[in-house]
């Protein structure tokens, strides 16, 4: 490892803020008394509704089935009673159909030592059905199934344990802790794809993290390589340009480069050996507004505000559900943890630091922020003025909606809310 | 609506750049002040009050809201303020930063939206309409400070056209601060100065009679508003273009527009007459070198 390698051009250096939660080992949280499950926990549609109401169900039973591509099976994550199916909002403020799990009788899988399945004596095929039923969807909301269905074999599986958002040390614990695991799931992947050569990309402002993935990874035959620390570095076309000093032309599902975050792999690997459904995930409960910042390895359904509630909420100016700069301001804490939320903020007034929106001054910075060389301030000129197809011929779809542009702003213009509802309009 | 990502933000806000410039110019108009007396204060204090009065009133009847806030105002009259003599009735500094508010930016549907730079703009009407009232002569001695003849004849505000060593330090200070914080873009003063320091040099002496390579480089550099247009007029975000080549052509087109417009007349407003020249290419500019990547 000589220089920590990154992307071309663009990113911003945002303060990382992970001091709090980076040395604290994943703890579990508690469990929780009634768990709200969307059936739409993935891009694509929701999940067919599988169970009734006051109908009885066990730790891990599928309440959701798949339908239709993009879209993933869902777990129970308590065992209990179906109390309510009805429609929520999702922190991104879409809605979705879910169901109310309020908690009754035994837990089947909790606590039980499980002797893991050594997966290499499964075909291709048995491992692919394995994830699918585990329900495995990575940060992105792709279902981990359809990414390791692909189009053909890949060269490159890139696994990343990037996490270049503020605050959010989930990604790191899981490796300093479970590296094998980690990497295990990597092998199923890399098995699975036919890919040929994996590589493990970590901030290099991660030392601890670093030196648990080239532990485990020797194992492997993997390799491991730290990136410089720039936001948005976990961003899979910048990762894959990173590592493989390329540019991915077209779409990155028909490219020969695969990417899985660090606790997909991990499920994946626990949906393989153990059988394991995703019912549970690693959160990062982090800001000013809380007490005792945690990694909470919760499971799905809990309610935002009962995670807080355990790590000691106070007065917080703004809740997010994910990273400070992608993540989504909640309007109801009563919303549910879902797989793709890596993160819960609740932050104070002094780190957002609220300014005035004025006019563009056009000054430029959201250009050079820009980690795709677009010029983000005139491709929401063309927008506010309903000109989809300029905007487009102007590079809008390259655009991959990490917000640097608005980060740096001085005129505060929403511009990745801008740019992303463009973006819907134009694949509309 | 719940609020947006991203949830953090870093680097200057719009009020935060306007506000810096201001800073930044302070050194230069104590300086005037000092060395000028009371005319240059009044001319100032005129500059900005207008300033601020007129974005105020526009602001509340036409949109129905304080601007003051941005600081843009506040930048525009200290601007308007520096860019004039001392000497000059107090109705040319009103009516100077009244017109670039007013006419320049407000007109234009304000901040962001105006194609010149308001003080430029503002500066430039006075010229053209009392010509004589600004026309260069000898400056009243009043200041506060005693000063040996040499160092008071160069102030800012001084009658003579020139800027003098100590004003155009002063005010390269403040510009090297604003560079060095990246408020202001380095290019377009570099190539600003590159040019127009290139062009006095080598075509400066024909008109004397004096042959290519005489031109007098430092009576040009210290002349009149070079310092101002260069490092706070021609920077000004709003218009100036993106983009590294396209600033450097504006700052060299800054440039030898300001040598051109020197030779022929108009000695200490060549460089602001320059740079609104330039302001009017910078849609174009901006067109030229549009994005053209790929996916």
């Amino acid at each position: 490892m000589s220089q920590a390698r990154s992307f071309p051009s663009g990113g911003v250096c945002p303060p990382e803020r992970k001091s709090a939660t980076a040395s604290l080992p994943i703890r579990k949280a508690c469990v929780p008394a009634e768990a709200l499950l969307p059936l739409r926990q993935h891009a694509g549609q929701a999940a067919r509704c599988l169970v009734r109401i006051g109908e009885s169900v066990e730790e891990g039973m599928p309440i959701g089935r798949a339908a239709g591509p993009l879209s993933a099976d869902v777990h129970a994550s308590i065992p209990g009673v179906v109390r309510q199916l009805r429609e929520i909002r999702l922190a991104d403020g879409t809605a979705s159909p879910a169901v109310l799990i309020a908690l009754e009788g035994e837990f089947i899988r909790t606590g039980r030592a499980r002797r893991p399945l050594d997966w290499k004596s499964l075909s291709r095929g048995e491992l692919l059905q394995r994830v699918e039923a585990g329900g495995v969807v990575d940060l992105n909301g792709v279902p981990a199934a359809a990414r390791l269905r692909g189009a053909g074999p890949a060269r490159l599986l890139v696994v990343n344990g990037v996490e270049s958002e503020p605050y959010l040390t989930g990604d790191q614990r899981l490796l300093v802790e479970k590296a094998a695991e980690v990497l295990s799931g990597a092998a199923i992947a890399a098995f699975i794809l036919g890919a040929g050569t994996v590589q493990v990309g970590v901030e290099a402002n991660k030392p601890e993290a670093l030196r648990a993935a080239a532990e485990a990874a020797a194992g492997f035959g993997f390799e491991v390589i730290a990136l410089e620390a720039r936001y948005p570095q976990g961003e899979e076309r910048l990762l894959v340009q990173s590592l493989a000093g390329q540019r991915v032309g077209g779409r990155l599902e028909e490219s020969d480069f695969v990417v899985l975050d660090v606790g997909t792999l991990q499920a994946i690997h626990e949906a393989v050996t153990l059988e394991l459904p995703q019912i549970e995930r690693v959160v990062t409960v982090a800001g000013a507004a809380i007490r005792h910042p945690a990694n909470l390895k919760a499971r799905l359904g809990t309610p935002v505000s009962a995670l807080l509630e355990e790590c000691g909420l106070e007065d917080p100016a703004r809740v997010i559900a994910g990273g400070p700069m992608r993540g989504f301001a909640l309007s109801s804490l009563d919303t549910p943890l879902t797989k793709g939320m890596n993160g819960i903020l609740a932050l104070s007034r002094r780190e957002i630091l609220p300014a005035v929106r004025t006019a563009c001054i056009g000054c430029g910075r959201c250009a050079e922020a820009c980690p795709w060389g677009l010029r983000p301030a005139e491709l929401y000129k063309w927008l506010e003025h309903g000109e989809t197809a300029a905007a487009r011929s102007r590079g809008l779809e390259a655009c991959t909606e990490c917000g640097c542009c608005a980060f740096v702003c001085p005129a505060r213009i929403p511009l990745l809310q801008g740019l992303s509802a463009g973006k819907r309009e134009g694949a509309a | 609506m719940s609020q947006p990502a991203p949830h953090l933000h870093q680097g200057p806000t719009t009020r935060g750049i306007m506000l810096a410039a201001a800073a930044c110019l302070a050194p230069a108009a104590t300086w005037g002040a000092l060395a000028l007396g009371p005319s240059a204060l009044r001319v100032l204090a005129v500059a900005v009050g207008a300033s601020l009065a007129v974005e105020l009133a526009i602001g509340l009847s036409a949109w129905r809201r304080c601007t003051l806030g941005d600081g843009s105002a506040l930048l525009t009259g200290l601007l308007v303020g520096l860019s004039l003599p001392a000497y000059a009735p107090l109705f040319v500094p009103a009516v100077a930063a009244a017109f670039a508010v007013a006419v320049v930016k407000a007109s234009f549907g304000g901040l962001g939206r105006n194609w010149m730079n308001p003080a430029l703009g503002g500066r430039l009407f006075v010229t053209f309409s009392w010509p004589v009232l600004l026309a260069v002569r000898p400056r009243p001695a009043s200041g506060w400070l005693r000063l040996p003849a040499g160092l008071a004849d160069g102030s800012l505000l001084g009658g003579s056209g020139t800027l003098g060593l100590v004003s155009t330090l002063l005010l390269a200070l403040g510009g090297a601060y604003l560079l060095a914080r990246r408020i202001a873009a380095w290019e377009i003063p570099a190539a600003f100065a590159a040019a127009f320091a290139l062009t006095v040099w080598a075509f400066g002496g024909l008109p004397a009679g004096d042959g290519l390579f005489r031109g007098d480089l430092p009576a040009a550099l210290a002349s009149g508003g070079f310092a101002l247009a260069a490092l706070f007029m021609a920077t000004d975000p709003v218009t100036s273009p993106q983009g590294r080549a396209a600033r450097l052509a504006f700052g060299a087109g800054c440039g030898v527009l300001s040598f051109l417009l020197r030779v022929y007349g108009l000695r200490p407003e060549a460089p602001f007459l320059a740079v609104a020249l330039m302001n009017m290419f910078v849609p174009l500019l901006e067109r030229l070198s549009a994005w053209r990547g790929g996916r």
